[in-house]
C-alpha cells in the first residue's frame, strides 16, 4: 500500500481541483460513485445485502433473536446495529478496541434507522414485558475505499426490506431453520444517510478514501421521504471546522435530488 | 454395506461440495482471494510484509505470520456475537501453523505477514475454506512461497468415511455418530500442516482418510491454480 496518510501536496492538488468542480476520478463534487446491491450474502441472516460503491464495499446482515423489553418500552421490540471495521477490509483497521470511527459508524446508522421510525417496533412484541424480538443489523466494511457510512445505511435498509422473520417452536423459542414469510413490519418511508465532506469552500458527496481524509470536516444526514416531504431524521457534524449557515443552507438543498437519485437506483431491492 | 450409505445431500462418500475461488476480491490489500465449499464461503486478505509493531514483538531472522480467522455474526443461525472468542483464536493459531511451512519467511526480517479470513456464511468446513482462501490470497499477494496449501476436513459417519461434511452431516449422531478430522496439506508433496479431530475413529482407518483428503486436495488445488490464473490473464 502507498502511504497512510494524506500529503500536504494532494490535500492543495484536491482544493485547487474541488473549486474548479472537479475531482481526480471524473465526477462534479455532487456525484456519487458507481452504486451495486445485491442480496443474500449468507443464508443465515434473516436478511443480507451487499453494497459496492465504487470500490468501497459494505455487507450488512439482519438476525433477529428474542429478548426481554427495556423497561421503559415493555411493549416494543429493540434494535441494536453493530459494525465491525474488519482488520481485511483496510490497512488502516487494526484488531482490538474499537477506536472513534468503529464506535461512531454504527451509531450513525442506528439514528438514521431508528429515527425514521421505519421498523414498527410495537408490532414486534410478543408478549408485553416479557419477549420481545430484537432486530440486530451488523455491519461489515470488505473494502473501505470512503463513504462507509452512507453505503452502511443503503445496506441496512436493503437488508431490513429483504428479511424474514424466524419461526417460533412449541416453547417459544427461535428456530432459525424455520423460515416464516413473515416480513418485518415497516413503514412506508426510506431512510437514507447523505453525508456531506467539506475542503476549504467545497462541498462533496461520496468522497473516496483519500478524498475523505483530505476533507476537514463532514455533516453526516439522515433523511427519508415522509408523504412526499423530504424528513430529515438525524444530523451530525464531525471534524474541527465549522460550516457557515450559507453552507448549511446549500447543503439542504442538495438533499432532496440526491436522495431521491438513490432511491431510484435501489428500486428493485425495496 | 458401505455403498448403500446414502448421504443427505446425495453426494457420494468421496465427493466433494462444489467449490468456487475468485482472488482480487479486496482491492485495498496486498493480496485476497475467495473460496467456498458448497455453502459455506471464506474471504481472506493479506496485508504485508510489514513492518511490525511494537518493535520488540518484530524477529530480525524473519517476518512473523499473523492469522485472524473469525465468522461474521450473522454467517451462522445463531448470532454469533462479533469479536474473537477462544474457537476463534485457536483456529487463528492453527491456520498460522497451516500456512507457515510453505512461506519463506527469512526473506522479510522484522516484518509482519497479516492474513485475515472471515467467514461469510457457515456450512461446516470453515476452517478449511479459510485455509484455501488464505493460502490464494498469500499467492496473489506475491509472497514467495514453496507450494500453495490445501485443505479440505474428511469425517466419518457412522462407521463410513466421507468428504467434505457439510453442517447436517456433522450433527449426525446414528451409530458412531459424525467424526470431523479436517487436513491441510502442501499441494505438490505430502506433507501435512492441519490435523485436527473432533470425535472418534479407528487408529487403523486414519490412512483411508488420509487417502481421500490427499485426493480431494488434487482437485482443490486445480481450483486453487485456476483462479490464480484467471487473475493474470
Amino acid at each position: 500500500m502507498s502511504s497512510m496518510e494524506v500529503s500536504n501536496a494532494t490535500i492543495e492538488t484536491l482544493s485547487t481541483l474541488f473549486a474548479e468542480n472537479k475531482r481526480f476520478d471524473g465526477r462534479k463534487l455532487t456525484d456519487y460513485r458507481d452504486l451495486k446491491v445485491s442480496l443474500d450474502v449468507s443464508n443465515c441472516a434473516e436478511g443480507s445485502a451487499r453494497v459496492i460503491l465504487g470500490k468501497t464495499e459494505v455487507i450488512v446482515g439482519v438476525k433477529m433473536a428474542i429478548g426481554e423489553p427495556y423497561p421503559d418500552s415493555p411493549e416494543k421490540g429493540n434494535l441494536s446495529v453493530s459494525a465491525d471495521l474488519l482488520p481485511l477490509a483496510s490497512p488502516r483497521f487494526e484488531m482490538g478496541p474499537p477506536k472513534f470511527d468503529a464506535i461512531e459508524l454504527p451509531r450513525l446508522v442506528d439514528r438514521s434507522i431508528r429515527e425514521s421510525h421505519i421498523i414498527n417496533l410495537e408490532e414486534l412484541c410478543v408478549k408485553p414485558g416479557e419477549k420481545v424480538w430484537t432486530v440486530m443489523i451488523d455491519i461489515y466494511p470488505l473494502n473501505d475505499d470512503g463513504n462507509l457510512i452512507d453505503a452502511a445505511v443503503i445496506g441496512a435498509l436493503v437488508a431490513l426490506k429483504n428479511s424474514v422473520i424466524p419461526g417460533l417452536d412449541e416453547n417459544g423459542k427461535v428456530d432459525y431453520k424455520h423460515r416464516t414469510k413473515k416480513k418485518i413490519p415497516l413503514a412506508a418511508n426510506l431512510p437514507l444517510s447523505i453525508t456531506l465532506y467539506k475542503l476549504g469552500n467545497s462541498i462533496i458527496l461520496d468522497p473516496t478514501r483519500e478524498e475523505q481524509e483530505a476533507c476537514e470536516t463532514k455533516l453526516n444526514i439522515g433523511l427519508s421521504n415522509l408523504n412526499g416531504k423530504h424528513m430529515i431524521h438525524s444530523c451530525q457534524k464531525g471534524g474541527d471546522v465549522p460550516f457557515t449557515q450559507k453552507e448549511i443552507e446549500s447543503m439542504m438543498e442538495i438533499l432532496p435530488a440526491k436522495y431521491d437519485h438513490l432511491i431510484e437506483k435501489l428500486k428493485k431491492f425495496l | 454395506m458401505v455403498e448403500k450409505f446414502k448421504r443427505i445431500d446425495g453426494r457420494k462418500l468421496n465427493e466433494l461440495r462444489p467449490m468456487t475461488a475468485k482472488v482480487g476480491v479486496v482491492p485495498n490489500a496486498d493480496g485476497s482471494a475467495i473460496f467456498s465449499f458448497g455453502n459455506t464461503i471464506a474471504i481472506a486478505a493479506v496485508y504485508g510484509p510489514r513492518l511490525l509493531h511494537p518493535q520488540h514483538m518484530q524477529d530480525s531472522q524473519k517476518a512473523i505470520l499473523r492469522v485472524n480467522y473469525d465468522l461474521l455474526s450473522f454467517s451462522v443461525n445463531d448470532r454469533k456475537k462479533p469479536g474473537p472468542n477462544r474457537r476463534s483464536q485457536e483456529i487463528s493459531k492453527v491456520t498460522e501453523w497451516a500456512l507457515s511451512p510453505v512461506i519463506d519467511l527469512k526473506q522479510f526480517p522484522n516484518t509482519v505477514i497479516d492474513v485475515q479470513i472471515y467467514i461469510i456464511q457457515a456450512d461446516a468446513g470453515t476452517r478449511t475454506a479459510g485455509i484455501n482462501a488464505a493460502s490464494m490470497a498469500l499467492a496473489h499477494a506475491g509472497i514467495p512461497m514453496a507450494d500453495l496449501v490445501c485443505s479440505v476436513a474428511v469425517g466419518k459417519q457412522d462407521e463410513h468415511i466421507v468428504l467434505d461434511l457439510n453442517k447436517a452431516e456433522e450433527d449426525f449422531e446414528e451409530g458412531e455418530g459424525a467424526t470431523d478430522f479436517p487436513v491441510a496439506k502442501l499441494a505438490n508433496s505430502d506433507e501435512y500442516t492441519l490435523l485436527q479431530l473432533d470425535g472418534n475413529i479407528p487408529s487403523n482407518r486414519v490412512k483411508e482418510v488420509l487417502a481421500m483428503a490427499n485426493s480431494a486436495c488434487k482437485d482443490i488445488y486445480e481450483v486453487q491454480k485456476n483462479a490464480l490464473k484467471e487473475f493474470v490473464k
